[in-house]
Formats: C-alpha cells, sequence, structure tokens
C-alpha cells in the first residue's frame, strides 16, 4: 500500500470534520465543534429557525457573548446601562430572550466571563486545538492561534450551523507564511502581523487558509499569535494557524472549559499531532525576514498599507491609493510622524487582552497623555479586566489621564457610541483603518500598543522604542 | 433563502475603487438593527449624505434609477472586510442583483450568494470595458453562465455550481442541510460528538 501523503494542519482538521464529502455538484458539509455568537450578527438567524420551527440544534456547541453593541461606561446607580441607542439595547436584549429560548449558554452582563469574542473564548478554554471554530465575525480566526480551523461566517450561515451544526464549504487553498529569525527587542507581534500584511497584500490571502510558521512565529506566546492570527482577514485569508506547542498546551490547562485531569493529558498529546508533517505541500509559500521587522504602522486606508515608523509614505500606484492617502492627509515622500493625534484607542480583539495592556502600560508609567489627547483603554473581557486592575494598571492609565473602561468592541467598530470625531486622527490598537471604521470622517493609524500609548504621550505617531526602559521593565 | 436567478438584462453602475469594504457598503452604526428590511435606504451612507445627513447633490447614488441600473461594476477585491451579511441585503434592498468585479472577497461572496444577490468574477480585459462604459447594457445569462456585454460575443463566468443550482432552481440551502440531518447524526455518533 502506497504511504500516505504527508498532510497540513489544514487538511488534518478539514478531514476530521467531513461529515459528507464535497463532489464536483455539491461542497463538502463541515462539523462545527463551537459555534461562538454575539448580537450583532445572530438576530435574523434566529428570526429564520423560528419562521421554519427550527431549534438550536446543539447549544451545548454553541456560546454567546454580548461585546459589540455593548456600552463601555459603566451603568448608572439604577443599573441603567448607557446605550447609544435604544435599538443597541433592543439587540443585546434580543440575544439575552434567543439565548434563554434555545438553552444556548450566555456570558451576559452578569457574568464574570463576558467579553470580546475572541478574548472571551480562548481565555475560558472553549477553543481547543483541532476544533472548527465558526463566528458572525470575520475576526474569528483569532482561534486559529491554538491550531484550530477558525473563520468568520454570514448570517445565513450562523442559521446553518444553528440549525444543522454543519455548514457548506469547499476546500481551501493553503499558503505557508515562514517568519524567520527573531524579533529585534521593541518589535511586537501587532509589528509582526502588519508587516505580514504588506507582504501578503489587502487582498493576497483570498482563497486561502494561511498557516503560520518559523522561528518567529514560535517565539510568539498565545497572545501574540492571537493578534497574528486575527488579522489574517485583514489579508483576504478567511482564517489563520498556528500547529500546537508546549505553548498551545501550557495556555490551555486548567482552563474553565479545557478538558481536566487524565482528558487533559490525552487531548494534549492528540493537539501536538496535529502539527504540518515534513514534505507536506502548500498552494503558496511565503517567507519573511523577522529580524528585519520594526515597529510599524499603516499610512492608508487598508490594513496592508503599513510602514515602518518614520519612513516615508510612498507615492501612490493607483487612483485608489491617492484618494486613500488624501483621505488620511499625509503626502508621499514624508513621514506621517508630524500629523497631530487627536484619539489613542487600546482594545479590540486584536490587542485587547493582558500583555497589551501592560506593553501600554510600561510606556505610560509615570508619564502623561498629552493634552488634548483623549486615550480610551478598553479590556477585551471582564477577566482581562480583573487581572489588569490586580496588577494596578488601571491606576496607571487613569493616572496617566487615559480613560479606563468597561469590556467591549468599542472604538473598533464604533458602533457603540465610542467614536473618534470626524476628520481627527487616531492612533488605534485594532484591526481596520477603513474609511469612516471608528466614526464618520475618522482617519485611523492601525499600530501595536507600546506604539499607540507612546503616541498619547508624544501627540504625533511615535516609535515606542524612543521609551525603553531596559531590560528591567521589559 | 436565496432570490432566484436565471437572467437579467440590465444598465450597469460603476464604481471603479478597489477594495470598497463592507464598511462602506453599510456603515456599522446601522448594524444595531434586529431586521434583515430596508437597509437600502442605508447602503453607501457616508458616501451619499453629508455630517449633517443631507444628500450630496453630485453623488450618482442619490439619483440612480435602479429599476435600469440593476448590476454594480466595481473595483478589485469588492466587498472586503467584515463578515456583515447586512452588505448583500444592503446592495439588494437598494436595487442590485449583479455585482462584477476582479475579485470579490470570500465571505462576502458568499453571502451574496445566499441571497440571490449574483457575485461574478472576470478578467482584467472584460472588467476594462466595463469600467470605460458606465451605464451601458449587460445581459447574464446564469444557466449558461454568460456575460453579454452590449453587442459582444459573450463571455463565460464560472459560479460555485451548487450557488448556483440553488440560485436558478430555487433550492434552499438550509433545508439542503436540515435534510441531512441523519448523516450528521451518525458522524456524531462515529466521531465522539454525541451530545
Amino acid at each position: 500500500m502506497p504511504r500516505e501523503a504527508p498532510r497540513t494542519l489544514l487538511e488534518k482538521v478539514w478531514d476530521a470534520h467531513m461529515v459528507t464529502p464535497e463532489s464536483a455538484d455539491a461542497p463538502g458539509m463541515l462539523y462545527v465543534d463551537l459555534h461562538l455568537v454575539h448580537e450583532v450578527t445572530s438576530p435574523q438567524a434566529f428570526t429564520e429557525l423560528d419562521a421554519r420551527g427550527l431549534k438550536v440544534r446543539r447549544p451545548d456547541k454553541t456560546f454567546a457573548t454580548l461585546d459589540h453593541s455593548t456600552p463601555t461606561a459603566p451603568a448608572d446607580a439604577n443599573g441603567k446601562r448607557p446605550y447609544v441607542t435604544a435599538e443597541a439595547e433592543a439587540q443585546v436584549a434580543t440575544l439575552e430572550r434567543n439565548c434563554a429560548r434555545h438553552g444556548v449558554p450566555l456570558a451576559g452582563w452578569d457574568s464574570d466571563a463576558r467579553g470580546v469574542v475572541h478574548v472571551m473564548a480562548p481565555e475560558l478554554g472553549l477553543t481547543q486545538p483541532g476544533m472548527v471554530v465558526v463566528c458572525g465575525d470575520s475576526h474569528t480566526a483569532t482561534h486559529g492561534a491554538f491550531g484550530a480551523l477558525a473563520f468568520g461566517i454570514g448570517t445565513s450561515e450562523v442559521g446553518h450551523v444553528l440549525a444543522t451544526q454543519c455548514l457548506l464549504q469547499r476546500k481551501p487553498k493553503t499558503m505557508r507564511v515562514t517568519v524567520d529569525g527573531q524579533l529585534q527587542p521593541g518589535v511586537s507581534a501587532k509589528d509582526l502581523t502588519l508587516a505580514v500584511i504588506a507582504a501578503i497584500g489587502f487582498g493576497g490571502g483570498s482563497g486561502y487558509v494561511v498557516e503560520y510558521a518559523g522561528e518567529a512565529i514560535r517565539a510568539l506566546e498565545m497572545e501574540g499569535r492571537m493578534t497574528l492570527c486575527n488579522m489574517s482577514i485583514e489579508a483576504g485569508a478567511r482564517a489563520g494557524m498556528i500547529a500546537p506547542d508546549a505553548k498551545t498546551i501550557a495556555y490551555l490547562r486548567g482552563r474553565r472549559y479545557a478538558p481536566q485531569g487524565e482528558a487533559f493529558e490525552r487531548a494534549a498529546e492528540r493537539w501536538l499531532a496535529l502539527a504540518t508533517e515534513p514534505g507536506a505541500t502548500f498552494d503558496k509559500e511565503v517567507r519573511i525576514d523577522g529580524a528585519a521587522i520594526t515597529p510599524m504602522a499603516t499610512f492608508g486606508t487598508t490594513p496592508d498599507a503599513a510602514i515602518p515608523i518614520g519612513a516615508a509614505a510612498p507615492a501612490p500606484r493607483t487612483e485608489s491609493e491617492r484618494k486613500a492617502l488624501d483621505y488620511m492627509g499625509f503626502t508621499a515622500g514624508e513621514a506621517t510622524t508630524h500629523a497631530p493625534v487627536s484619539v489613542v484607542f487600546v482594545g479590540s480583539c486584536t490587542n485587547g487582552r493582558l500583555s497589551d495592556l501592560r506593553a501600554a502600560a510600561d510606556v505610560l508609567r509615570g508619564r502623561k497623555v498629552k493634552s488634548g489627547v483623549r486615550m480610551l483603554v478598553v479590556p477585551g473581557s471582564e477577566s482581562v479586566k480583573r487581572q489588569a486592575e490586580a496588577e494596578g494598571l488601571d491606576a496607571v492609565f487613569t493616572e496617566a489621564g487615559a480613560e479606563w473602561r468597561e469590556p467591549g468592541c468599542s472604538m473598533c467598530i464604533a458602533m457603540n457610541g465610542d467614536v473618534v470625531p470626524p476628520g481627527k486622527l487616531a492612533v488605534s490598537t485594532s484591526n481596520r483603518n477603513f474609511e469612516g471604521r471608528q466614526g464618520k470622517g475618522a482617519r485611523t493609524i492601525l499600530a501595536s500598543p507600546a506604539t499607540a500609548a507612546a503616541s498619547a504621550v508624544t501627540g504625533v505617531l511615535t516609535d515606542p522604542r524612543m521609551f525603553a526602559r531596559g531590560p528591567a521593565h521589559a | 433563502m436565496p432570490e432566484r436567478f436565471t437572467q437579467l438584462t440590465s444598465r450597469t453602475f460603476v464604481l471603479p475603487q478597489e477594495s470598497i469594504d463592507t464598511d462602506q457598503i453599510i456603515p456599522a452604526r446601522f448594524l444595531t438593527t434586529t431586521s434583515r428590511e430596508g437597509l437600502g435606504a442605508k447602503a453607501f451612507y457616508d458616501w451619499r449624505y453629508d455630517a449633517s445627513g443631507k444628500p450630496i447633490a453630485d453623488q450618482a447614488l442619490n439619483t440612480l434609477d435602479t429599476s435600469e441600473h440593476r448590476i454594480l461594476v466595481a473595483g478589485d477585491n469588492f466587498g472586503c472586510g467584515s463578515s456583515r451579511e447586512h452588505a448583500p441585503w444592503a446592495l439588494m434592498d437598494y436595487g442590485f442583483r449583479a455585482v462584477i468585479s476582479t475579485s470579490i472577497a470570500d465571505i462576502f461572496n458568499s453571502n451574496a450568494l445566499k441571497n440571490g444577490l449574483l457575485p461574478i468574477v472576470v478578467d482584467k480585459e472584460t472588467h476594462e470595458r466595463l469600467l470605460a462604459d458606465p451605464g451601458g447594457r449587460v445581459g447574464i445569462d446564469l444557466e449558461k453562465s454568460e456575460l453579454t456585454i452590449g453587442n459582444a460575443p459573450p463571455v463565460k463566468f464560472s459560479i460555485e455550481p451548487f450557488a448556483r443550482r440553488c440560485l436558478i432552481e430555487g433550492v434552499d440551502p438550509l433545508g439542503w442541510l436540515v435534510d441531512r440531518i441523519p448523516a450528521v447524526e451518525a458522524f456524531e455518533r462515529t466521531q465522539g460528538h454525541a451530545p
């Protein structure tokens, strides 16, 4: 018998979830292990189920939270929450009702687990290697950091998964992005992420699932890996994955929904066997020198338009690029480090985790946010908030003059009332710099938490290495 | 369930910008709705209305006769960004039934097909002909998978075969999946996913 061809991580996960294989006439039925649900992309799916008399088939494989439309200012003395509109409040109430009716677990307002869906699920241990994870949210690729196949779906597909636990899918193409070498001191996972997206291009990953590999990837902690996988969609790829290793296992051990005891050891063995086998081939290979990466920031209105901080904005190649540069108010051939910054946002499913808040706090400790700059720090979850407060990070932020808020998506998607005013420039740790993404007319620079904090201090886009305090504070 | 699609002959409307993301198609602040109806009024909202909410006079989207212009021709990488299905809902409610570009983002493509908004990818040369003739008459024949620009010979395009069948025959993907629940149950039993 011929030996089985060596398989990639994606192929192993894919093969293990095919309920019925794909054919020329029909896609395969892909089984979903974990379906994450939030208030924005689910109401119409529940309505569709109701119209057909269908039930949520596996509420035990479904988990919901409230994050996008929720206010990040606290409730008043009467418990009234400052929703941006009655419609936003009604949307949250709709998810609460739908979860109660269908028996879907919900990390709601009263839960110690509530958080941005892609921050919450990993920290609860819901996300595990080898799983298929979906959510009506394009940043679902975050969970690929654990060696899960995780991707965003639309609301019709949310309905498909609620009703059947399956999706109709054709097998994607595979791309491996290998990042060799070691990142320099002061260069973060976000800088690496922006460099990777710039290398692949905004639509360059379309149709692919990306596997990130190489020395610089192995060296990333789990939270940094989540930052990288999170933004796979910004290169057009629906999913990004990293093979499970000792860091993955250590992260998951003891988490609330992870297997416990003997079952965990058996699972860990299976998880470590998921790695791409030597000799397995990819449809496309990209190599990047990790040691050459310096702190990065975007200059245009797509996430791939990223350059080293301090470098000159490149000349536009197309009419769309010229418009983007005009919108941002930058000039080709000049650095983007002179324009006054009005708003700094630290948070989101990309950079709202504890390590992100620590990086921002390290810069801010003993310094002040420049007068005229509004800085908002939004923890990614209740758990992140508790841990940050236990370490005194909240005090670092508030003493520096920043606002310390309740967990949520906040100013990343700007649908809860947290917005950048028209025409103002923001340095944001989030994932999208599209025109108006953070508010109508808002101009967004994407960067790391350390860069965001350094820019809050100086009032212009700033390389955080100028504030480095040496190894004792690293 | 997708609206059926077999043939359409209509005029185009051209938005030549590359990478028109779903935040442009429908800004996030309109996503607090729990309905899929009436979103056409919010389509391209920040392009159509000024800061005070007044329609921008020289914005063609504000005066377009969508009964005449049902085919959107857009720049490369259309529909990139978020997974919001509100984007195809808004475009269809506005009046479009087909989108043509040189590439269309994966999730948008999937969402569009689920609703009967036909996403068509064409080569650069065909795209340039379409860009050069805004408002030109284009025929789409999904059964033949052919696009006819003016009087020129038809150009073939490709659509995933199952999605194509759903649109032509009115097959409902959710119903199709529900019919196969016994296969899901068998899979769960053998793969250790039983409740």
